[in-house]
Protein backbone atom coordinates (compact mmCIF):
# COMPACT_ATOMS: atom_id res chain seq x y z
CA UNK A 1 0.00 0.00 0.00
CA UNK A 2 1.27 3.45 -0.84
CA UNK A 3 2.40 5.68 1.99
CA UNK A 4 -0.02 8.47 2.71
CA UNK A 5 2.26 10.36 5.08
CA UNK A 6 5.99 10.09 5.48
CA UNK A 7 7.99 11.47 8.36
CA UNK A 8 11.60 11.96 7.44
CA UNK A 9 13.62 12.49 10.58
CA UNK A 10 11.19 15.23 11.47
CA UNK A 11 11.64 17.43 14.52
CA UNK A 12 8.78 19.68 15.56
CA UNK A 13 8.70 22.13 18.39
CA UNK A 14 8.41 25.63 19.66
CA UNK A 15 11.15 28.24 19.97
CA UNK A 16 13.81 25.73 18.91
CA UNK A 17 12.79 23.36 21.72
CA UNK A 18 11.73 20.06 20.22
CA UNK A 19 8.43 18.49 21.23
CA UNK A 20 8.69 15.72 18.66
CA UNK A 21 12.28 14.71 18.22
CA UNK A 22 13.67 12.97 15.11
CA UNK A 23 10.64 10.95 14.12
CA UNK A 24 10.83 8.78 11.03
CA UNK A 25 8.29 6.44 9.56
CA UNK A 26 5.28 6.29 7.33
CA UNK A 27 1.55 5.97 7.54
CA UNK A 28 0.06 3.73 4.88
CA UNK A 29 -2.93 4.81 2.89
CA UNK A 30 -6.11 3.66 4.60
CA UNK A 31 -4.42 3.06 7.94
CA UNK A 32 -6.27 3.43 11.21
CA UNK A 33 -3.54 4.59 13.54
CA UNK A 34 -3.77 5.46 17.22
CA UNK A 35 -1.16 7.85 18.55
CA UNK A 36 -0.69 7.34 22.28
CA UNK A 37 1.72 8.65 24.85
CA UNK A 38 1.80 10.64 28.09
CA UNK A 39 0.87 14.31 28.24
CA UNK A 40 3.61 16.33 26.66
CA UNK A 41 4.68 13.44 24.46
CA UNK A 42 4.23 15.53 21.35
CA UNK A 43 0.99 14.07 19.98
CA UNK A 44 -0.70 17.38 19.35
CA UNK A 45 2.52 18.86 18.04
CA UNK A 46 2.89 16.03 15.57
CA UNK A 47 -0.66 16.60 14.35
CA UNK A 48 -0.06 20.31 13.97
CA UNK A 49 2.92 19.43 11.85
CA UNK A 50 0.89 17.03 9.73
CA UNK A 51 -1.78 19.61 8.93
CA UNK A 52 0.84 22.22 8.15
CA UNK A 53 0.11 24.68 10.94
CA UNK A 54 3.53 24.09 12.45
CA UNK A 55 6.63 24.09 10.28
CA UNK A 56 9.19 21.42 11.18
CA UNK A 57 12.34 22.63 12.94
CA UNK A 58 14.23 19.99 10.98
CA UNK A 59 13.45 17.10 8.67
CA UNK A 60 10.24 16.99 6.69
CA UNK A 61 6.75 15.57 6.47
CA UNK A 62 5.82 14.35 3.00
CA UNK A 63 2.19 14.26 2.09
CA UNK A 64 2.60 12.84 -1.40
CA UNK A 65 0.81 14.91 -4.00
CA UNK A 66 -1.95 15.63 -1.57
CA UNK A 67 -3.31 19.11 -1.08
CA UNK A 68 -3.16 20.25 2.55
CA UNK A 69 -6.88 20.72 2.31
CA UNK A 70 -7.29 17.01 1.81
CA UNK A 71 -6.39 16.57 5.47
CA UNK A 72 -9.22 17.18 7.90
CA UNK A 73 -8.07 18.22 11.35
CA UNK A 74 -10.03 18.11 14.56
CA UNK A 75 -7.98 19.98 17.15
CA UNK A 76 -8.00 19.17 20.83
CA UNK A 77 -9.32 22.20 22.59
CA UNK A 78 -10.46 23.86 19.45
CA UNK A 79 -9.75 27.54 19.53
CA UNK A 80 -13.40 28.09 18.81
CA UNK A 81 -15.01 31.29 20.00
CA UNK A 82 -18.21 29.75 21.26
CA UNK A 83 -19.77 33.12 22.02
CA UNK A 84 -19.69 34.01 18.33
CA UNK A 85 -23.23 34.32 16.98
CA UNK A 86 -23.17 31.63 14.33
CA UNK A 87 -25.66 28.80 13.92
CA UNK A 88 -24.81 25.11 14.05
CA UNK A 89 -25.83 24.87 10.39
CA UNK A 90 -23.53 27.66 9.21
CA UNK A 91 -20.64 26.50 11.35
CA UNK A 92 -20.86 22.93 10.12
CA UNK A 93 -21.23 24.24 6.59
CA UNK A 94 -17.70 25.62 6.75
CA UNK A 95 -16.65 21.99 6.28
CA UNK A 96 -17.66 22.39 2.64
CA UNK A 97 -15.00 25.07 2.19
CA UNK A 98 -13.08 23.03 -0.34
CA UNK A 99 -16.16 22.88 -2.56
CA UNK A 100 -17.46 26.39 -1.99
CA UNK A 101 -14.30 28.39 -1.34
CA UNK A 102 -14.71 31.88 0.01
CA UNK A 103 -17.58 32.82 -2.30
CA UNK A 104 -19.26 29.78 -3.75
CA UNK A 105 -22.89 29.22 -2.90
CA UNK A 106 -23.86 26.15 -0.93
CA UNK A 107 -26.64 25.25 -3.31
CA UNK A 108 -29.36 22.76 -2.62
CA UNK A 109 -27.00 19.77 -2.59
CA UNK A 110 -24.66 21.53 -0.18
CA UNK A 111 -27.53 22.25 2.18
CA UNK A 112 -28.69 18.67 1.97
CA UNK A 113 -25.16 17.48 2.75
CA UNK A 114 -25.01 19.63 5.86
CA UNK A 115 -28.37 18.36 7.08
CA UNK A 116 -27.24 14.78 6.44
CA UNK A 117 -23.95 15.27 8.25
CA UNK A 118 -25.72 16.72 11.28
CA UNK A 119 -28.14 13.80 11.22
CA UNK A 120 -25.23 11.37 11.02
CA UNK A 121 -23.84 12.70 14.30
CA UNK A 122 -27.25 12.81 15.94
CA UNK A 123 -27.74 16.56 15.88
CA UNK A 124 -30.87 16.76 13.76
CA UNK A 125 -33.03 19.64 14.83
CA UNK A 126 -30.06 21.65 16.07
CA UNK A 127 -29.51 23.47 12.77
CA UNK A 128 -30.61 26.91 13.94
CA UNK A 129 -29.15 26.80 17.42
CA UNK A 130 -26.25 29.17 18.13
CA UNK A 131 -23.10 27.13 18.75
CA UNK A 132 -22.76 28.67 22.21
CA UNK A 133 -25.79 26.72 23.41
CA UNK A 134 -24.30 23.28 22.71
CA UNK A 135 -23.02 21.01 25.46
CA UNK A 136 -19.47 19.66 25.32
CA UNK A 137 -20.61 16.40 23.78
CA UNK A 138 -22.85 18.12 21.23
CA UNK A 139 -19.99 20.43 20.33
CA UNK A 140 -17.78 17.43 19.61
CA UNK A 141 -20.55 15.86 17.54
CA UNK A 142 -20.80 19.05 15.52
CA UNK A 143 -17.04 19.10 14.93
CA UNK A 144 -17.27 15.50 13.71
CA UNK A 145 -20.04 16.57 11.34
CA UNK A 146 -17.73 19.19 9.91
CA UNK A 147 -14.98 16.62 9.44
CA UNK A 148 -17.56 14.46 7.63
CA UNK A 149 -18.30 17.29 5.23
CA UNK A 150 -14.65 17.92 4.56
CA UNK A 151 -14.63 14.57 2.81
CA UNK A 152 -10.86 14.34 3.27
CA UNK A 153 -8.58 11.41 2.45
CA UNK A 154 -6.66 11.91 5.69
CA UNK A 155 -8.40 12.60 8.98
CA UNK A 156 -6.47 13.72 12.04
CA UNK A 157 -8.32 13.64 15.37
CA UNK A 158 -6.63 15.10 18.43
CA UNK A 159 -8.01 13.45 21.58
CA UNK A 160 -11.50 13.30 20.12
CA UNK A 161 -13.05 11.47 23.07
CA UNK A 162 -11.75 13.57 25.94
CA UNK A 163 -14.42 14.62 28.43
CA UNK A 164 -17.03 12.88 26.29
CA UNK A 165 -19.52 10.42 27.78
CA UNK A 166 -19.70 6.75 26.79
CA UNK A 167 -22.72 7.10 24.52
CA UNK A 168 -21.24 9.97 22.55
CA UNK A 169 -17.85 8.26 22.29
CA UNK A 170 -19.52 5.13 20.97
CA UNK A 171 -21.46 7.11 18.35
CA UNK A 172 -18.40 9.01 17.24
CA UNK A 173 -16.26 5.88 17.23
CA UNK A 174 -18.74 4.35 14.81
CA UNK A 175 -18.01 7.27 12.48
CA UNK A 176 -14.29 6.61 12.79
CA UNK A 177 -14.89 2.98 11.81
CA UNK A 178 -16.98 4.10 8.86
CA UNK A 179 -14.15 6.35 7.70
CA UNK A 180 -11.80 3.39 7.98
CA UNK A 181 -14.14 1.26 5.85
CA UNK A 182 -14.21 4.06 3.29
CA UNK A 183 -10.40 3.62 2.99
CA UNK A 184 -9.64 6.96 4.49
CA UNK A 185 -6.47 7.31 6.55
CA UNK A 186 -7.34 8.10 10.15
CA UNK A 187 -4.93 9.18 12.89
CA UNK A 188 -6.24 9.73 16.40
CA UNK A 189 -4.48 10.77 19.58
CA UNK A 190 -5.97 8.78 22.43
CA UNK A 191 -5.50 8.03 26.12
CA UNK A 192 -7.90 5.12 26.62
CA UNK A 193 -5.77 2.03 25.99
CA UNK A 194 -8.75 -0.34 26.06
CA UNK A 195 -10.42 1.71 23.35
CA UNK A 196 -7.23 1.64 21.31
CA UNK A 197 -6.80 -2.13 21.67
CA UNK A 198 -10.42 -2.73 20.69
CA UNK A 199 -10.60 -0.44 17.68
CA UNK A 200 -7.22 0.56 16.29
CA UNK A 201 -5.15 -2.03 14.45
CA UNK A 202 -2.02 0.13 14.51
CA UNK A 203 -0.46 2.29 17.18
CA UNK A 204 2.37 4.77 17.46
CA UNK A 205 3.61 5.10 21.02
CA UNK A 206 5.15 8.51 21.22
CA UNK A 207 7.32 10.06 23.90
CA UNK A 208 8.94 12.96 22.07
CA UNK A 209 10.50 10.30 19.88
CA UNK A 210 9.07 7.02 18.76
CA UNK A 211 8.97 4.40 21.53
CA UNK A 212 7.25 1.80 19.42
CA UNK A 213 5.27 1.82 16.21
CA UNK A 214 3.40 -1.09 14.66
CA UNK A 215 0.59 -3.50 15.36
CA UNK A 216 -1.28 -2.36 18.45
CA UNK A 217 -0.83 -5.61 20.38
CA UNK A 218 2.92 -5.44 19.99
CA UNK A 219 3.18 -1.76 20.77
CA UNK A 220 1.05 -1.52 23.90
CA UNK A 221 3.10 -3.83 26.10
CA UNK A 222 3.63 -2.91 29.73
CA UNK A 223 7.32 -2.68 29.02
CA UNK A 224 6.87 -0.10 26.27
CA UNK A 225 4.33 1.88 28.26
CA UNK A 226 6.70 2.05 31.22
CA UNK A 227 9.44 3.34 28.96
CA UNK A 228 7.14 6.01 27.57
CA UNK A 229 6.22 7.12 31.05
CA UNK A 230 9.85 7.74 31.89
CA UNK A 231 10.14 10.15 29.03
CA UNK A 232 11.75 13.35 30.04
CA UNK A 233 9.52 16.37 29.68
CA UNK A 234 12.60 18.52 29.79
CA UNK A 235 12.32 21.97 28.30
CA UNK A 236 15.78 23.10 29.23
CA UNK A 237 16.58 26.70 28.36
CA UNK A 238 20.25 25.90 28.52
CA UNK A 239 20.01 22.84 26.28
CA UNK A 240 22.73 22.59 23.72
CA UNK A 241 21.92 22.40 20.04
CA UNK A 242 21.01 18.88 19.08
CA UNK A 243 23.73 16.89 17.35
CA UNK A 244 21.66 15.84 14.40
CA UNK A 245 21.56 12.08 14.53
CA UNK A 246 21.57 11.16 18.17
CA UNK A 247 18.76 8.75 18.94
CA UNK A 248 15.83 10.62 20.49
CA UNK A 249 15.96 9.07 23.96
CA UNK A 250 19.53 10.21 24.47
CA UNK A 251 18.72 13.85 23.86
CA UNK B 1 -46.03 70.53 14.47
CA UNK B 2 -44.56 67.10 13.96
CA UNK B 3 -43.60 68.18 10.48
CA UNK B 4 -41.94 71.31 11.80
CA UNK B 5 -39.87 69.28 14.21
CA UNK B 6 -38.94 66.24 12.24
CA UNK B 7 -39.06 67.11 8.55
CA UNK B 8 -38.83 70.85 8.13
CA UNK B 9 -35.16 71.17 9.15
CA UNK B 10 -34.24 68.93 6.25
CA UNK B 11 -36.79 70.35 3.82
CA UNK B 12 -35.73 73.91 4.47
CA UNK B 13 -31.98 73.71 4.79
CA UNK B 14 -29.56 72.14 2.37
CA UNK B 15 -26.79 71.77 4.95
CA UNK B 16 -29.14 69.59 7.01
CA UNK B 17 -29.88 67.40 4.00
CA UNK B 18 -26.18 66.98 3.35
CA UNK B 19 -25.56 66.14 6.99
CA UNK B 20 -28.32 63.54 6.85
CA UNK B 21 -26.90 62.01 3.67
CA UNK B 22 -23.46 61.90 5.28
CA UNK B 23 -24.69 60.21 8.43
CA UNK B 24 -26.64 57.61 6.43
CA UNK B 25 -23.56 56.80 4.34
CA UNK B 26 -21.45 56.65 7.49
CA UNK B 27 -23.92 54.32 9.14
CA UNK B 28 -23.94 51.93 6.18
CA UNK B 29 -20.18 51.49 6.27
CA UNK B 30 -19.24 51.88 9.90
CA UNK B 31 -21.95 49.87 11.65
CA UNK B 32 -21.18 46.46 10.09
CA UNK B 33 -17.47 47.04 10.69
CA UNK B 34 -18.30 47.86 14.29
CA UNK B 35 -20.15 44.56 14.67
CA UNK B 36 -17.05 42.65 13.62
CA UNK B 37 -14.86 44.79 15.90
CA UNK B 38 -17.12 43.92 18.79
CA UNK B 39 -17.22 40.21 17.98
CA UNK B 40 -13.43 40.13 17.79
CA UNK B 41 -13.25 42.02 21.09
CA UNK B 42 -11.49 44.84 19.30
CA UNK B 43 -13.83 47.73 20.12
CA UNK B 44 -11.16 49.59 22.04
CA UNK B 45 -8.65 48.91 19.30
CA UNK B 46 -10.99 50.84 17.01
CA UNK B 47 -11.00 53.69 19.49
CA UNK B 48 -7.21 53.72 19.69
CA UNK B 49 -6.90 53.68 15.91
CA UNK B 50 -9.32 56.60 15.66
CA UNK B 51 -6.98 58.76 17.68
CA UNK B 52 -3.98 57.46 15.80
CA UNK B 53 -5.39 58.95 12.61
CA UNK B 54 -5.09 62.46 13.98
CA UNK B 55 -1.42 63.31 13.38
CA UNK B 56 -1.68 62.17 9.76
CA UNK B 57 -4.72 64.29 9.17
CA UNK B 58 -3.02 67.11 11.05
CA UNK B 59 0.07 66.94 8.85
CA UNK B 60 -2.23 67.05 5.84
CA UNK B 61 -3.82 70.10 7.41
CA UNK B 62 -0.41 71.63 8.05
CA UNK B 63 0.62 71.19 4.43
CA UNK B 64 -2.53 72.32 2.72
CA UNK B 65 -5.02 73.71 5.22
CA UNK B 66 -8.48 72.20 5.54
CA UNK B 67 -7.99 70.29 2.31
CA UNK B 68 -10.10 67.19 2.14
CA UNK B 69 -7.79 64.93 0.18
CA UNK B 70 -4.62 65.85 2.03
CA UNK B 71 -6.31 65.16 5.35
CA UNK B 72 -7.86 61.92 4.13
CA UNK B 73 -4.57 60.63 2.75
CA UNK B 74 -2.71 61.69 5.88
CA UNK B 75 -5.26 59.96 8.08
CA UNK B 76 -5.13 56.75 6.07
CA UNK B 77 -1.34 56.65 6.14
CA UNK B 78 -1.15 57.36 9.88
CA UNK B 79 -3.87 54.80 10.63
CA UNK B 80 -2.14 52.04 8.72
CA UNK B 81 1.26 52.96 10.13
CA UNK B 82 0.05 52.75 13.71
CA UNK B 83 -1.84 49.52 13.11
CA UNK B 84 1.25 47.91 11.59
CA UNK B 85 3.73 49.36 14.08
CA UNK B 86 1.65 48.28 17.07
CA UNK B 87 1.44 44.81 15.58
CA UNK B 88 5.19 44.70 15.04
CA UNK B 89 6.02 45.94 18.54
CA UNK B 90 3.78 43.36 20.17
CA UNK B 91 5.25 40.55 18.07
CA UNK B 92 8.88 41.51 18.50
CA UNK B 93 8.78 42.54 22.16
CA UNK B 94 7.03 41.36 25.29
CA UNK B 95 4.53 44.23 25.23
CA UNK B 96 0.98 43.08 24.49
CA UNK B 97 -0.85 44.52 21.51
CA UNK B 98 -3.34 46.54 23.58
CA UNK B 99 -0.60 48.22 25.58
CA UNK B 100 1.46 49.07 22.51
CA UNK B 101 -1.64 50.42 20.74
CA UNK B 102 -2.45 52.58 23.75
CA UNK B 103 1.09 53.95 23.68
CA UNK B 104 0.89 54.75 20.00
CA UNK B 105 -2.46 56.43 20.11
CA UNK B 106 -1.63 58.61 23.10
CA UNK B 107 1.51 59.75 21.33
CA UNK B 108 -0.48 60.30 18.13
CA UNK B 109 -3.19 62.30 19.83
CA UNK B 110 -0.68 64.56 21.57
CA UNK B 111 1.30 65.00 18.37
CA UNK B 112 -1.80 65.73 16.31
CA UNK B 113 -3.20 68.33 18.68
CA UNK B 114 0.21 69.99 18.83
CA UNK B 115 0.52 70.17 15.05
CA UNK B 116 -2.96 71.63 14.57
CA UNK B 117 -2.49 74.17 17.38
CA UNK B 118 0.81 75.38 16.02
CA UNK B 119 -0.53 76.05 12.56
CA UNK B 120 -4.23 76.69 13.00
CA UNK B 121 -6.73 78.39 15.25
CA UNK B 122 -8.83 76.99 18.05
CA UNK B 123 -11.70 76.66 15.58
CA UNK B 124 -9.54 74.39 13.44
CA UNK B 125 -8.69 72.34 16.49
CA UNK B 126 -12.35 71.96 17.39
CA UNK B 127 -13.08 70.96 13.82
CA UNK B 128 -10.41 68.28 13.93
CA UNK B 129 -11.40 66.97 17.34
CA UNK B 130 -15.16 66.97 16.90
CA UNK B 131 -15.67 67.19 13.15
CA UNK B 132 -18.33 69.29 11.53
CA UNK B 133 -21.12 67.29 10.08
CA UNK B 134 -23.10 70.45 9.30
CA UNK B 135 -20.45 71.72 6.90
CA UNK B 136 -20.37 68.89 4.36
CA UNK B 137 -19.31 70.15 0.97
CA UNK B 138 -19.82 68.11 -2.18
CA UNK B 139 -16.32 66.69 -2.14
CA UNK B 140 -16.51 65.46 1.43
CA UNK B 141 -19.90 63.95 0.82
CA UNK B 142 -18.62 62.09 -2.22
CA UNK B 143 -15.55 60.81 -0.37
CA UNK B 144 -17.74 59.53 2.45
CA UNK B 145 -20.10 57.86 -0.01
CA UNK B 146 -17.24 56.23 -1.92
CA UNK B 147 -15.64 54.98 1.29
CA UNK B 148 -18.93 53.50 2.45
CA UNK B 149 -19.44 51.79 -0.91
CA UNK B 150 -15.91 50.38 -0.91
CA UNK B 151 -16.48 49.13 2.63
CA UNK B 152 -19.63 47.24 1.74
CA UNK B 153 -18.12 45.69 -1.38
CA UNK B 154 -14.90 44.59 0.35
CA UNK B 155 -16.83 43.32 3.34
CA UNK B 156 -18.94 41.19 1.03
CA UNK B 157 -15.79 39.80 -0.56
CA UNK B 158 -14.03 38.89 2.70
CA UNK B 159 -17.18 38.02 4.65
CA UNK B 160 -16.87 34.25 4.78
CA UNK B 161 -13.15 34.04 5.66
CA UNK B 162 -13.64 36.84 8.18
CA UNK B 163 -16.48 35.06 9.96
CA UNK B 164 -14.63 31.75 10.06
CA UNK B 165 -11.49 33.51 11.22
CA UNK B 166 -13.44 34.94 14.14
CA UNK B 167 -15.04 31.64 15.14
CA UNK B 168 -12.35 29.09 14.41
CA UNK B 169 -9.07 30.55 13.16
CA UNK B 170 -7.26 27.22 13.38
CA UNK B 171 -9.75 25.59 11.04
CA UNK B 172 -9.48 28.39 8.53
CA UNK B 173 -5.72 27.94 8.47
CA UNK B 174 -6.13 24.29 7.55
CA UNK B 175 -8.49 24.95 4.64
CA UNK B 176 -7.46 28.30 3.24
CA UNK B 177 -4.81 30.96 3.15
CA UNK B 178 -7.45 33.67 3.07
CA UNK B 179 -7.29 34.28 6.83
CA UNK B 180 -4.42 36.74 6.99
CA UNK B 181 -5.42 38.75 3.89
CA UNK B 182 -8.99 38.93 5.17
CA UNK B 183 -7.77 40.19 8.53
CA UNK B 184 -5.60 42.83 6.88
CA UNK B 185 -8.41 43.92 4.58
CA UNK B 186 -10.64 44.19 7.62
CA UNK B 187 -8.12 46.42 9.42
CA UNK B 188 -7.94 48.56 6.28
CA UNK B 189 -11.73 48.90 6.35
CA UNK B 190 -11.56 49.96 9.99
CA UNK B 191 -9.10 52.69 9.10
CA UNK B 192 -11.11 53.83 6.06
CA UNK B 193 -14.28 54.12 8.11
CA UNK B 194 -12.50 55.94 10.88
CA UNK B 195 -11.27 58.48 8.36
CA UNK B 196 -14.85 58.70 7.15
CA UNK B 197 -16.11 59.31 10.64
CA UNK B 198 -13.28 61.76 11.21
CA UNK B 199 -14.67 64.14 8.60
CA UNK B 200 -18.11 64.12 10.15
CA UNK B 201 -17.58 63.55 13.84
CA UNK B 202 -13.92 64.39 14.44
CA UNK B 203 -11.16 62.27 15.82
CA UNK B 204 -12.64 61.84 19.29
CA UNK B 205 -16.07 60.64 18.20
CA UNK B 206 -15.28 59.01 14.86
CA UNK B 207 -15.42 55.57 16.38
CA UNK B 208 -18.81 56.31 17.94
CA UNK B 209 -20.95 55.29 14.98
CA UNK B 210 -18.91 52.10 14.81
CA UNK B 211 -18.88 50.87 18.38
CA UNK B 212 -22.18 52.10 19.83
CA UNK B 213 -24.51 50.65 17.15
CA UNK B 214 -22.70 47.32 17.43
CA UNK B 215 -23.15 47.29 21.19
CA UNK B 216 -26.83 48.15 20.69
CA UNK B 217 -27.23 45.34 18.17
CA UNK B 218 -25.88 42.76 20.61
CA UNK B 219 -29.01 43.27 22.72
CA UNK B 220 -31.49 42.74 19.89
CA UNK B 221 -30.15 40.07 17.57
CA UNK B 222 -28.75 36.57 18.01
CA UNK B 223 -27.10 36.04 14.66
CA UNK B 224 -24.55 38.14 12.89
CA UNK B 225 -26.77 39.13 9.96
CA UNK B 226 -29.41 40.41 12.32
CA UNK B 227 -26.79 42.25 14.33
CA UNK B 228 -25.52 44.09 11.29
CA UNK B 229 -29.05 45.09 10.31
CA UNK B 230 -29.86 46.38 13.77
CA UNK B 231 -26.51 48.18 13.94
CA UNK B 232 -27.02 49.94 10.60
CA UNK B 233 -30.58 50.97 11.47
CA UNK B 234 -29.64 52.25 14.90
CA UNK B 235 -26.67 54.16 13.46
CA UNK B 236 -28.96 55.81 10.89
CA UNK B 237 -31.54 56.57 13.54
CA UNK B 238 -28.85 58.11 15.77
CA UNK B 239 -27.67 60.23 12.87
CA UNK B 240 -31.14 61.48 12.05
CA UNK B 241 -32.32 62.05 15.63
CA UNK B 242 -29.00 63.63 16.56
CA UNK B 243 -29.30 66.13 13.75
CA UNK B 244 -32.88 66.98 14.72
CA UNK B 245 -31.81 67.37 18.33
CA UNK B 246 -28.92 69.66 17.52
CA UNK B 247 -31.11 71.70 15.13
CA UNK B 248 -33.63 72.45 17.85
CA UNK B 249 -31.19 72.92 20.70
CA UNK B 250 -27.73 74.19 21.37
CA UNK B 251 -26.17 70.73 21.44
CA UNK B 252 -23.40 70.57 18.83
CA UNK B 253 -24.27 68.14 16.05
CA UNK B 254 -21.50 65.53 16.39
CA UNK B 255 -21.95 65.00 20.12
CA UNK B 256 -25.74 65.06 19.60
CA UNK B 257 -25.50 62.09 17.24
CA UNK B 258 -23.37 60.14 19.69
CA UNK B 259 -25.60 61.10 22.63
CA UNK B 260 -28.65 59.75 20.82
CA UNK B 261 -26.74 56.54 20.11
CA UNK B 262 -25.85 56.39 23.79
CA UNK B 263 -29.49 56.81 24.76
CA UNK B 264 -30.39 53.94 22.41
CA UNK B 265 -27.64 51.90 24.01
CA UNK B 266 -28.95 52.51 27.52
CA UNK B 267 -32.45 51.55 26.39
CA UNK B 268 -31.06 48.41 24.82
CA UNK B 269 -29.21 47.42 27.98
CA UNK B 270 -32.43 47.82 29.92
CA UNK B 271 -35.01 46.49 27.51
CA UNK B 272 -33.05 44.50 24.92
CA UNK B 273 -34.70 41.23 23.90
CA UNK B 274 -31.39 39.34 23.98
CA UNK B 275 -29.99 39.47 27.50
CA UNK B 276 -31.35 42.89 28.39
CA UNK B 277 -31.70 43.60 32.12
CA UNK B 278 -35.49 43.56 32.15
CA UNK B 279 -35.43 40.15 30.46
CA UNK B 280 -33.07 38.86 33.08
CA UNK B 281 -35.19 40.17 35.95
CA UNK B 282 -38.44 38.84 34.50
CA UNK B 283 -37.45 35.85 32.41
CA UNK B 284 -40.05 34.12 30.27
CA UNK B 285 -41.07 30.72 31.67
CA UNK B 286 -38.74 27.94 30.62
CA UNK B 287 -39.76 25.38 28.04
CA UNK B 288 -40.33 21.65 28.26
CA UNK B 289 -37.31 20.77 26.11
Amino acid sequence: MAAQLQFRDVTLGYDRHPAVHHLSGEVASGALLAVVGPNGAGKSTLFRGIVGILKPLAGSILRGKRDLRDIAYLPQSAEIDRSFPISVFDFTGSGLWRATGAFGALGRSGRAKIVDALAAVGLNGFENRPIGTLSGGQMQRMLFARVLLQDAAVIVLDEPFNAIDAKTSADLLALVRRWHEEKRTVLAALHDMDLVRANFPQTLLLARGEVAWGATTQVLTSDNLARARQMCEAFDDGAAACAAHLPPRAA
Amino acid sequence: MVYDWLVAPFADFEFMRRALAASIALALGAAPIGVFLMLRRMSLVGDAMAHAILPGAAIGFLLSGLNLFAMTAGGLIAGFAVAILAGVVSRVTELKEDASLATFYLASLALGVTIVSVKGTNIDLLHVLFGNILAMDNQTLIVIAINATVTLVVLAVIYRPLVIECVDPLFLRTVSRAGAPAHLAFLALVVINLVNGFHALGTLLAVGLMVLPAAIARFWARDITGMMMVAVVSAMLSGYAGLVLSFHSKVPSGPAVILVATALYVMSVLFGSVGGMLRQLFPAPHLEA
